[in-house]
Formats: C-alpha cells, structure tokens, sequence
C-alpha cells in the first residue's frame, strides 16, 4: 500500500483522512464501534502498523481503553458515530476533571439528515457540557489536517479534545496532501496522584481547576489562528465551520467569513468585533443553533441564523440559496411522474427473515433493536413493533411484560447484543421476568458493513480471536432455557417460538445461520430455485415472504441471480411449485 | 465554465460508486480541485445510489445544486427521472438502456414506461446507451459501466491519456484487458452519437 508517501496528492474520503490525520499524528492507539458515518475511520486506521487498533464491544469501553493508552502518556483515539457519544459520555464527562498525559481525542460522526440513524442530534453541544475543545473539519484536507490540531491542543491543556465531523465531510472525497508521520517523543508517563485521578473522592477541587482550565483556553483561542477571517468584497459577513462553510462559500463567493475551526470555546472577543465591524451577520451552521445562541448571549443583536435556516435535515447550497436568496430548489419529478421508489428491505437470503416469518405467525408483540433486522418491521413482514436503540429491546420486552403484556419477545442482534444486551438479560434473569428474547445471530455486524466483533472470532485486522460462546455467556447469566434455532427450517424456527413462550422463566433463542455476505458466505455456491408456473396458483404466498430474489407481479418469478435458495419461499408455497433449479 | 458538476445514479449493485471513483481519479489527475461524495446508506443491494462529482476552480461544496449538473449518467432508466431535476436546462442525460424492476412493498405497481420521453419534454438532450447489450457482446456483463464511462468521457475535458491511466491502476490485472476494451467501446459509441447530435440526425 502506498500509504507512506509525503507530499503525494491523494483523492480521500474525509475518513480515510481522518485514519490518515491519526497515522502522521503519530497516534499509538485508537479503538471504536462501527457506526456509519465513522466506520471507514478505524477500518482504514488498522492498515497503519504503526497504530495498534481495534473494535471495542462498545463506545464506552472503546473511549474507557483510549484514555487508559492517553494517561499512561501515548497518543490514542476512539471513533464512533454520534449516538456513540451517548453511550461512552458517563466516561466523557469525567474524564475531563482529570485531563490526559498523552494526547487524547474523541471522534464523533453527526449525521445531519438521518441518512443512517435513528436520531438526528448535535454533538457540539457535548462539547459545552464536558468542558473540552472542540474542532471541526470542513473538508478531506482539514479532515487530515485538523486532527494534528486536536492532539496538540489535548496535550497543551491536558484536555480530552471532541473531533466532530459530520456525514458529508465523512463521506466526501477531495484532493488531500499527504504529510510525515510525526514520531511523538514520549517523555511522558503516568505519575501516581491521587488528588488528580481518583476523581470521585476530589471531584470539588477538579471541578475549580478545570473552570480555571477553561477560562485558560477561553483566552487561548482569541488568537487561534485556525478560526480565520476571510475577507470579502460583499457586505455580507458570515460566521460558519464544518461542511456548512463549503455551502456557504457556494453561495457567498464574495462574503466576509469568520471560518472557525475551534467550536469550543469560542472566541469571543473575536466574534465580539467581527459583528461590529459588519451591519449585518449570518451565523450558517446546521442543526442547532450552537453559535448563534452563544453569540446572542452575548448581548450581539446584528445575526441572522434560524430565523431563515432550518434547524433539521441536511445543508446544502440549496438550502442556503432558499433562506438567504429566496432561489427555490428545483423540485423533482415525482408530482409529475410516478416514481416507484426503491425502498430497503432484507436482501434475497437474509436469515432474519426466517425469524421474523415465525415470530409473525406466533403473533407476539416483538420489542426491535437496531440493526439489519429492524428492517422487519416494514411489510410484508411486520413482525417488529418498537426500536429505539441499541440494547433497548431486552429491558423494554421485561418492562411491557412487568406492565402487563403478555407474550412479548425481544429480538437484537449479535453484535448489539454484545454492545448493550448483556446487562438487560442479566437483569431479566435477576428480577425474575420471563421475557424471551431472540439473537439474530448472523455472525457479523450487518448494518454498517460487516464488521468482526467478539463472537465472529475475528478481530479489526482479520486475525483470529478467541471466540466468545454465546450460548456459554447466556447460559452463565442464568438463562436454563437456550435454544439454537434453524431460522430457514421453518417449522423448527416456529417450534422454538413456541417452546420459549410456553417456558416459565427467561428463554433466549439463538438463531443459527449466517448473514449473506459474512466472511466465507459470499463465494459459497447458491443453487436458486424456480417457480414452476403449471404448479402455481398465484395465490402470492411466496411474495408475502416478502424477499426481493422473488419479483412482483401477477405471475410471481424468482431471480435466479439474487436467490440463494434459501428455501423460505418453497416452504411458504402450499402446491409445491417452487423447487431448487435442476431438481423439478 | 470555471466548474464541472457531473452525477452518476443507478441501482445498488450496478458498479455506481467505482465508476465514480474512476471519474474521481481521472479528474484529480489533470484538474486542481475535485470533490466527489455520495450517500453510504444502509447496507443493501437494490438501492438508489447517486454520486456527485465536482472538479474545476473553486470547487467547495462536493454536492451538485439542482438544476445545475451539466451531465447526470443514469446507470437505469427509472433513475434518471428520479436525479432529472439535478440537471440544467438543456443538459445532457446519458441513459444505460436497462430496466431493474423496484422491490415493491405493498400495492404492485408495473415499470413505468415514457421515460425518455418524459426527460425530452422537459427540454433535456437525452442519450440512450447499450451498455448492457455492449457488455453482453464482449462476453462480461460487469464492465458495462466502463462502457457509459467511455461514453462520458467524449463530453469532459479530461484527457483518453487521464483515462486509461487510472483504469490500468484501479481494475485487477486479469480484467483489465476486457474493461480498456469496454472503455473503448464507449468513446467510440460516444463520438458516433455526438457527432449524429450535431449533424441533427
Ligand atoms: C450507539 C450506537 N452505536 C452504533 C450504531 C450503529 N449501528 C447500527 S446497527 C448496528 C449493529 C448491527 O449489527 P447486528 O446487531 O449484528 O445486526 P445486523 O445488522 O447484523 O442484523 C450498529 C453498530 C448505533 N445505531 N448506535
């Protein structure tokens, strides 16, 4: 790989930058939870030797082990999307009390828009409520760049420093020019100080120290040379960061802007005069306010913010022509043609439709998680009825249960169940629920691309790993009733259905069959099978299975390119008239 | 024009984002700025995929304004109407003479038909492609992509040299004798249908 080549332009996703940013930063350690959109980053970062990286079976444990590398005084990171700040911010919040020996940064992906989360949620405000820095890309070149800036500004404070990045800047390409991989001289180390790390026991005089600490880095930033003017021929004057610059740069070519690439704190002084030397200010930023509340509180009157821009969705030159330029987007096509749109749906051989066919026709209501799998509760299968996030669904099955449901199973995912569904199942066991619980284990982690986890026996690298036993772990929590479960023989999968609710006590059923494109899947030989039409009644029993391999229409086909003869659709056809291809 | 802004659309599963990579590279090599970025969205086959490539002088946003794309490629034809707005007025669509049929959830609905003429009332010059047929021809269904590239090229200023350098460095060695030949085949289909556009044929 070419990835050590200094002064080389290179055509990067901001991602890749970013692994790129960690490699000439000379980071040591970075650890993560696949997320989309940060996923790339540590899949990339684990092609540089000269980082130890790896997945975490969560965002706290990954955050917990990167400050454990940064306080015995190497540079680390940890990655994840921004729902992955959630979890791991019991640690983020503290950790700052403290502050780091090696430098220290958190990598949070914002997805503005909701391309591939659950939520829609400002990170920057994270920023305010630890009391860290903060910085923001805007670009592949910053997205590289910038990251250098956050570890200097880690070590110079003795902060955690949070590295917000945002869906398109993730997910863009543009030129980057590649630098050295700075060789950080490790002169420092952990020095025991018990005032200083046992923060619980300290925590009041931490709390005054790291105040003093902000109001250090309050003044620091005046003169930040990374939050930059650049001066216009226009009378409009911006103040922006992240990818909201790019848009506004589409839009004001000739505008003076306040480019910051410090979000927190902000300068204020800075700010203070840039808005009085302008009649007129527009603060462009996407999704909350952050800037603009700040600024306003400041007693500033001269900005224009979400009085004119949305405070949801994604920005884009679009958006911003339409708030400031009254420019209508044009519209698209589907008032004037009928545009059948292409909606995501389990792929031709997912296993979790096997699951979901038997947990239907069990009629039970079923508690969702996030993953793949959520997608089963779209029709024609219907079969999940909540999903939140992750790790949710084992404690909301026990707690629809304990309020008087009867009959109700949670169904997650294996890597979710990793991630957040250990502590639930224990608690069921515990408090004595009797609420069965469904893993959907398809050896991997579908959703963001097929990552490795613990219990693939894999690591980041690809390299084998002791497996976590599953069946071993659930067994050990207490659970007496554990199934495996063939999700494509329909009549056992119904049957272990069945079973798990008739038991008294916590069941959990383990599904057996891996996801299409898990490692060793995807070049197995599929034989597809075929619809013989003199057979078939178009009754539309196969089509209900709701798989794309089987096409729409009167007379019901199968794409014998997409089938992998799973066989779901033949076991749902009452006349026999689906058979493997060359055995009619 | 100081700005190129070209999209590519399709199917999940279609070859969408290698092409685009291909046009990414080849751009980065004659040109000083380029962005390119498309939405990563679940992990599925069957999607609609676009891709947005921008490259020229003060190229900032890597996303394409609507009505402002000079070329949008549609790897199948529903798509093209679905992306159609992105392009200006009076610009040139390029469409892979190929139908994949949407999963359907619920009521059934059959493939529109109309599309091209539906894209010419709106004032677009559009283009019919057989990639597929093309790829067929050459015994491999998988470089029709290549094939719509090499069409694509024939209205971007970007060298055949850019071109067919970058296409040796990104396709495996064993393919790459079928895709260069598929890429050949495109510019030659290109140059024959502009020059039928120009002499009003
Ligand atoms: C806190 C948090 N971290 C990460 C994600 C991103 N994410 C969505 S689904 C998923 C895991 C899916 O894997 P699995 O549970 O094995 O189900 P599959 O997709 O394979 O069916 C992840 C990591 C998230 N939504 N929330």
């Amino acid at each position: 790989m070419t990835l050590t080549s200094p002064g080389q332009r290179m055509l990067m996703a901001g991602n890749n930058a970013i692994a790129r940013g960690a490699y000439e930063a000379g980071v040591y350690f970075a650890s993560g939870y696949p997320g989309t959109p940060s996923t790339e980053i540590l899949e990339v970062i684990s092609h540089y030797p000269e980082i130890r990286s790896q997945w975490a079976a969560n965002e706290k444990v990954a955050f917990d082990e990167a400050m454990g590398v940064a306080m015995s005084g190497k540079r680390a990171l940890c990655s994840m999307k921004y729902v992955g700040l959630n979890v791991a911010a019991d640690s983020f919040m503290v950790f700052p009390f403290a502050g780091t020996v090696g430098g220290f940064v958190v990598i949070s992906a914002d997805d503005p828009g909701m391309y591939s989360s659950q939520n829609e949620q400002d990170n920057r405000y994270f920023a305010r409520m630890a009391q860290v820095p903060m910085i923001e890309p805007s670009d592949p070149q910053e997205a590289k760049d910038y990251l250098k800036l956050a570890f200097e500004l880690s070590e110079l404070f003795s902060t955690p420093v949070l590295y917000r990045t945002s869906m398109r800047v993730s997910h863009s390409k543009g030129v980057v020019t590649l630098g050295e991989r700075l060789e950080v001289k490790n002169d420092r180390s952990f020095v025991k100080d018990v005032p200083n790390w046992v923060v619980p026991i300290f925590a009041k005089s931490l709390r005054a120290k790291l105040d003093a600490k902000m109001a250090r880095m309050s003044e620091f930033v005046e003169s930040y040379p990374f939050n930059w003017i650049e001066e216009g021929q226009s009378k409009t004057a911006i103040i922006t960061s992240g990818a909201s610059y790019t848009y506004a740069k589409e839009i004001f070519p000739d505008a003076t802007c306040l480019k910051l690439a410090l979000t927190n704190p902000l300068p204020k002084q800075k700010i203070v005069d840039f808005c009085a030397r302008h009649e007129q200010v527009y603060v462009i930023e996407e999704l909350e306010p952050f800037l603009e509340e700040q600024i306003r509180a400041w007693g500033i009157t001269n900005v224009i913010g979400k009085e004119r821009l949305p405070r949801t969705g994604e920005y884009s030159p679009d958006v911003l022509a339409k708030a400031f330029l009254s420019e209508e987007p044009i519209k698209d096509f589907t008032n004037e043609f009928d545009l059948i749109s292409r909606p995501p749906q389990l792929c031709p051989g997912c296993p979790h439709r096997g699951a979901y066919l038997a947990l239907k026709k069990a009629g039970v209501l079923v508690t969702g998680d996030i993953g793949c799998y959520t997608l089963g509760a779209l029709p024609p299968l219907g079969a999940m009825h909540t999903s939140f996030c992750m790790g949710a669904s084992i404690g909301n099955a026990f707690g629809f249960e304990l309020g008087g449901m009867d009959k109700v199973v949670a169904v997650i995912g294996d890597s979710t169940f990793i991630h957040g569904g250990i502590p639930p199942l224990i608690d069921v066991v515990y408090n004595g629920g009797n609420t069965t619980t469904v893993i959907l284990d398809n050896r991997t982690t579908g959703m963001t691309g097929h990552q490795e986890h613990p219990a693939t026996g894999m690591t980041l690298q690809g390299r084998e790993a002791p497996r976590l036993d599953l069946v071993a772990l659930i067994k050990a929590i207490g659970v007496e009733h554990v199934q495996v479960a063939d999700p494509f023989k329909q009549k056992d999968m119904y049957q272990a259905v069945q079973d798990a609710l008739q038991h008294e006590g916590p069941s959990v059923i383990l599904t057996n069959r891996p996801c299409i494109f898990a490692r060793g899947e995807k070049n197995r030989p599929k034989t597809p099978y075929v619809i013989q039409e003199d057979k078939c009644t178009q009754c539309g029993a196969c089509q209900r299975v709701g798989c794309p391999a089987v096409l729409p229409g009167k007379q019901p086909r199968i794409d014998e390119v997409s089938c992998t003869g799973c066989s779901l659709c033949a076991q749902a056809c009452k006349f026999d008239a689906i058979a493997l291809k060359g055995v009619m | 024009m100081a700005v190129t802004n070209v999209l590519l659309c399709g199917v999940g599963g279609q070859g969408v984002l290698l092409a685009s990579e291909v046009l990414a590279l080849v751009a980065v090599e004659e040109k000083a700025e380029v962005k390119q970025t498309e939405v990563h969205g679940v992990a599925q086959r069957g999607g609609s995929v676009v891709s947005h490539l921008r490259f020229g002088e003060g190229v900032y946003s890597p996303t394409v304004r609507t009505g402002e794309a000079d070329i949008l490629v549609a790897f199948e034809r529903l798509e093209a109407v679905r992306y159609g707005h992105y392009v200006k007025p009076g610009g040139l669509i390029l469409i892979n003479d190929v139908e994949i049929m949407p999963g359907q959830i619920g009521e059934y609905k059959p493939y529109p038909t109309g599309i091209m003429e539906f894209l010419r009332s709106k004032g677009f010059t559009v283009q019919t492609i057989p990639a597929t047929a093309e790829a067929k021809a050459l015994g491999n269904l998988r470089v029709g992509s290549l094939i719509l590239l090499g069409v694509l090229s024939v209205y971007l200023d970007l060298s055949l040299r850019a071109w067919e350098s970058v296409i040796r460095r990104r396709i495996p060695e064993r393919l790459l004798d079928v895709n260069l030949k598929a890429f050949q085949v495109g510019v030659e289909l290109g140059r024959s249908q502009a020059q039928a556009a120009v002499s009003g044929v």
